[in-house]
């Protein structure tokens, strides 16, 4: 019957309906079987990737404090933003928008993303540092929009210098790590580390190390939550030997006389660097949060050299000052006793060569010989002791070869020898040649570092110390002083009628008829002693007549004070200062600083005795940023 | 009309099975949306409505209703013309007439009444085999609204109509050489109709469900994203609210097409069962009321209704796990979409009243 027959027909392909259905069912939980079991360990991962990144939380690095506690150093916060190309869809239109919405220049900010390329996504691309907050806003509020969803706004510590240039060259200053950096001080990619100064010789305890964050991100990068943090931790507190308010004292006085140059204060019996200061110099908050090109060629470029750390990497004649030298060395040899006179026409013949004095001193002894700077009477002593002799006191007093102070590319100090002028010149020594060096011309050329150490070491009576900068460190329990490494010098005493024949001279070169009056203290018996340093020699200057180059003479004035067991010795030198005396003025602010300091008193306020001279060179103010001038 | 004899032939363990489904969706939209929200609420609402239109479509004679078949597929193909010029337009499509509180989607309704419209045509003719002719009238009455949706355009719910048409056919007797055939050329056809009928668009989603990685950020992202949603799950899932992919939108759509990769997610391998064997268990009970119907439009009804929210259901889980190309196809009873609700507990509706009538005269 076709109505059964229907049925049949119907029943059959509900069958039909119904196993294919079930198959069909069948597949499905198969296939979920296979990603939810089979595969889900690989999909687990991916998940992971997809929702996950850490992000680097950088530690803030030590703080950096003086010998009486005062800060140097600290950090303040900043925004650093970010590309993130992990999520980005369109990196054009991300710097595009980046760039437009910050006001920057959108090929500045291509530039930076370009050179990370090869980075792995994840890895931010920091490409502002230091944002304005409205910066900062202007790229938030797009981020909330979804607009710039892949741009990371970071606040990181970022390094603050709150006396700008001061002590610009000692402290250093910090920057991103150059690949060399990577490998060595074993960083990652953008940390940053010091690069300069006590940043880069003390940047491990600086440093400190880096936290993470492990945070869970959106579709767009957008963090939803943190998972877990590793806190950051800080770097070491570091306390500096130099001493605040000396170092201050000095830059002053030499803004305050228009001069560059270098000013170096030690304490002899410890080889503490109390004051070391290089001018011009740069502002280290510049470099803090990444220095823009201009900036940086500037600083390279400009003739008065700002970078060039004075103190230890210039090197000059040290004129007069090195008549200390040839005293100490004469009397610990025997050539002389410091009773020894020697007549003083105005000059002498040596060598078949007429060599000038300043003065026609008549008969002096080596006290009056220092005092009165007479040149005949070290034309004959250094003439009597052969360089070979001199060059074996400039090493032991510390003015040849390098001091060994704690910071980088110290140039060493030349006091020459015969075998240095054979190996150097490939040339025999006249005895002629000393007689220039006798007076601290000619060949020897030293840094004002190698001068402090020497006075240091005459100071101590003989004890030769390693200049040092960093007195005490905070590993997280308290002050500890800084361990003093042996010294490397072999210890000797120089004899006490040396000491005070020498001390002698040199305080009457303050206190008596001398060239250094100037750095007279009253009750504070200052020992010193000036020099000039030859920058061309005379004949030069007449070739040199007109050209723009600044050719006048360097002034250099050496001290100790007191007299009697000195506890503070140190170097002035004033570029194109001409002769010592305004070296001596500058000294002799730091000096009665000091002493006030010591004894409870106010600080004294410098006092100009004459209009200030115009400055050496024609100054770009912009690149001496100083706590006087410079405001950020 | 409703005698209360009636009552007791309700199917009431479909109807649980339902809502379970229902439920399970709403705590999935709940979880996806971020809590009882606005998206939340509206599919609550809906579910009350469509259990009404379901109460609605149980109640009256599915034989009166089968005699104003063309009546109501008339309306509906009115409706969906007039959406066409005066619809709601979103993302891109024009599928909606704006009732104020909510949108209406009568492409949804559009599934049941073909099912009614053909169930009449097919079941109610007095030949013994299906003519040639009677299948080219019922191709042309799937024709015109599916050609009318496609120019929304809606290609997914168009395609829903298809299976109607062809179940109906296949049980109303349709020579097995024409399903030969029709499985022959679709094999030819694929390759030219790939190269030629689909737009740019459309060939790229499927150029990149064969190979996902060959565009990871953009088309295949969808495809590649579900597959880690569903794996990353395993066994027991992450927990309620705890996935990652649904929460943090890797995954698109989570709480509408997706919605059953985030069940995977979040619910694991134990999770898919349970809802597998849930649906399988609806779409198998529903198969006994086609079988059990008194007669052959009764039959065929069913199998309407049933046949495209079968087709819709396979297919939505096979693209939820990543194995099907991306298309906007919701899952029915899970997904969020209340025309999409309504419709469906409505054409269960049906479903139930023709297993209820079937010791009626």
């Amino acid at each position: 019957m076709a109505i059964a027959e229907d049925r049949r027909r119907l029943h059959l392909r509900l069958t039909i309906l119904r196993v294919a259905v079930a198959a069909a069912f069948g597949l499905l939980a198969g296939g979920f079987w296979f990603f939810q079991v089979v595969q889900h360990t690989k999909f687990r991962e991916m998940a992971e990737n997809n929702h996950q990144r850490t992000l680097t939380l950088r530690a803030p690095r030590g703080i950096i404090y003086d010998r009486t506690g005062r800060l140097l150093v600290e950090n303040r916060n900043s925004f650093n933003i970010s590309i993130v190309r992990e999520h980005t869809k369109d990196l054009d239109r991300t710097i595009r928008v980046l760039a437009s919405v910050t006001g920057v220049d959108e090929k500045f900010v291509r530039d930076i993303v370009d050179r990370h390329r090869r980075e792995p996504r994840y890895q931010p691309i920091v490409v502002l540092q230091d944002a304005t907050l409205a910066q900062v806003a202007a790229v938030t509020a797009r981020r909330l929009d979804f607009e710039l969803p892949d741009v990371l706004v970071q606040e990181v510590p970022t390094r603050q210098y709150p006396d700008q240039a001061m002590a610009a060259h000692l402290i250093g200053y910090v920057g991103e790590a150059s690949e060399d950096q990577l490998a060595s001080d074993h960083v990652a990619t953008g940390s940053i580390v010091g690069q300069f100064g006590i940043e880069r010789v003390y940047n491990k305890l600086l440093m400190g190390e880096d936290g993470a964050r492990r945070v869970v991100v959106n579709s767009v990068g957008r963090e939803i939550r943190t998972l877990d943090e590793v806190p950051p931790v800080q770097g070491r507190r570091v306390q500096l030997t130099i001493n605040y308010a000396m170092q201050k004292a000095a830059e002053d006085a030499f803004r305050a006389y228009g001069r560059w140059g270098s000013a170096i204060v030690m304490e002899p019996k410890s080889g503490d660097v109390l004051t070391l200061t290089s001018l011009p110099a740069f502002d280290p908050n510049d470099f803090a949060t990444g220095i823009d090109r201009a900036t940086w060629s500037h600083l390279n470029t400009d003739k008065l050299r700002p970078l060039q750390n004075r103190a230890i990497q210039g090197r000059y004649s040290p004129g007069s000052t090195f008549k200390i030298l040839i005293a100490t060395a004469a009397l610990e040899e025997g050539v002389i006793s410091p009773e020894r006179q020697i007549y003083c026409p105005g000059g002498g013949t040596f060598y078949g060569r007429f060599f000038q004095c300043l003065g026609k001193h008549g008969f002096v002894d080596l006290r009056h010989a220092l005092e009165r700077s007479c040149n005949t009477y070290f034309y004959t002593v250094g003439d009597m002791l052969g360089i070979d002799r001199i060059h074996k006191w400039g090493e032991k007093l510390g003015l040849a070869g390098k001091s060994g102070i704690d910071l980088p590319n110290e140039v060493e100090s030349i006091v020459p020898s015969q075998e240095w002028k054979r190996k150097r010149f490939n040339e025999k020594w006249y005895a002629g040649d000393t007689i220039s060096v006798a007076i601290g011309q000619g060949m020897v050329d030293v840094t004002p570092m190698a001068l402090a150490v020497t006075m240091a070491t005459i100071a101590n009576g003989g004890n030769r110390m390693v200049p040092r900068l960093v007195q005490a460190f905070d590993e997280g329990n308290g002050w500890q002083p800084v361990a003093r490494p042996p010294s490397p010098f072999a210890p000797f005493l120089l004899k006490p009628e040396t000491v005070s024949a020498v001390h002698d001279g040199l305080w009457m070169a303050v206190n008596g008829a001398g060239t250094a009056r100037r750095a007279m203290i009253a009750g504070r018996d200052v020992a010193g002693k000036t020099g000039t340093a030859q920058v061309i020699s005379l004949q030069g200057k007449e070739r040199a007549r007109g050209s723009e180059k600044d050719l006048r003479d360097h002034g250099w004035f050496v001290f100790m004070a007191p007299r009697d067991n000195p506890e503070i010795a140190g170097v002035i030198f004033a570029e194109h200062a001409e002769h010592g005396s305004e070296g001596a003025m500058i000294a002799r602010h730091v000096i009665e600083t000091y002493f006030a300091q010591r004894d409870g008193l106010p600080l004294p306020v410098l006092t100009i005795p004459k209009p200030a001279p115009a400055p050496a060179a024609p100054a770009r103010v912009a690149t001496i940023a100083g706590p006087a001038t410079g405001a950020r | 009309m409703f005698e209360r004899r009636l009552y007791f032939h309700i199917d009431w363990l479909l109807i649980g099975a339902v809502l379970v489904i229902c439920a399970i969706g709403l705590v999935m939209i709940y979880s996806t949306t971020g809590g009882a929200g606005g998206v939340y609420w509206t599919q609550v609402y809906a579910l009350g409505i469509g259990l009404m239109a379901m109460a609605v479509c149980l109640m009256v004679d599915y034989r009166s209703l089968a005699d104003k078949s063309h009546w109501i597929y008339l309306a509906m193909v009115a409706a969906l013309i007039g959406v066409l010029f005066f619809g709601a337009v979103r993302g891109g499509s024009r599928r909606w007439i704006d009732l104020g509180a909510f949108n209406l989607q009568p492409s949804e309704f559009a599934k049941a009444t073909l099912a009614l419209m053909l169930a009449k045509m097919l079941g109610e003719s007095r030949r013994p085999a299906l003519t040639n002719n009677d299948l080219l009238i019922a191709a042309a009455l799937t024709a015109v609204p599916l050609l009318i949706i496609a120019r929304q355009p809606d290609l997914g719910t168009a395609v829903t109509l298809l299976p109607i048409l062809l179940v109906v056919a296949f049980v109303a007797g349709m020579p097995m050489k024409y399903i030969y055939a029709g499985v022959l050329v679709a094999v030819l056809a694929a390759p030219a109709a790939y190269k030629f009928a689909l737009q740019d668009y459309q060939r790229e989603r499927i150029s990149t469900f064969l190979d996902p990685a060959q565009d990871a950020r953009g088309a295949g992202y969808q495809q590649i994203q579900a597959r880690i949603t569903v794996g990353s799950g395993g066994v027991w899932g992450k927990g309620f609210m705890e996935g990652t992919q649904g929460q943090l939108r890797f995954l698109p759509v989570a709480h509408n097409d997706f919605i059953f990769s985030v069940l995977a997610e979040e619910q694991g391998l134990v999770g898919v069962l349970v809802a597998l064997g849930l649906y399988l268990f609806v779409i198998v009970r529903a198969l006994d009321a086609a079988r059990l119907a008194k007669d052959r439009l009764g039959a065929y009804l069913v199998l309407g209704v049933l046949s495209s929210f079968t087709f819709q259901v396979i297919y939505n889980i096979t693209m939820s796990a990543g194995l099907a190309p991306v298309k906007g196809l919701t899952l029915p009873l899970m997904s969020y979409g209340g025309s999409s609700m309504i419709a469906t507990l409505a054409g269960f509706g049906l479903i139930l009243n023709v297993r209820m009538r079937r010791f009626t005269n």
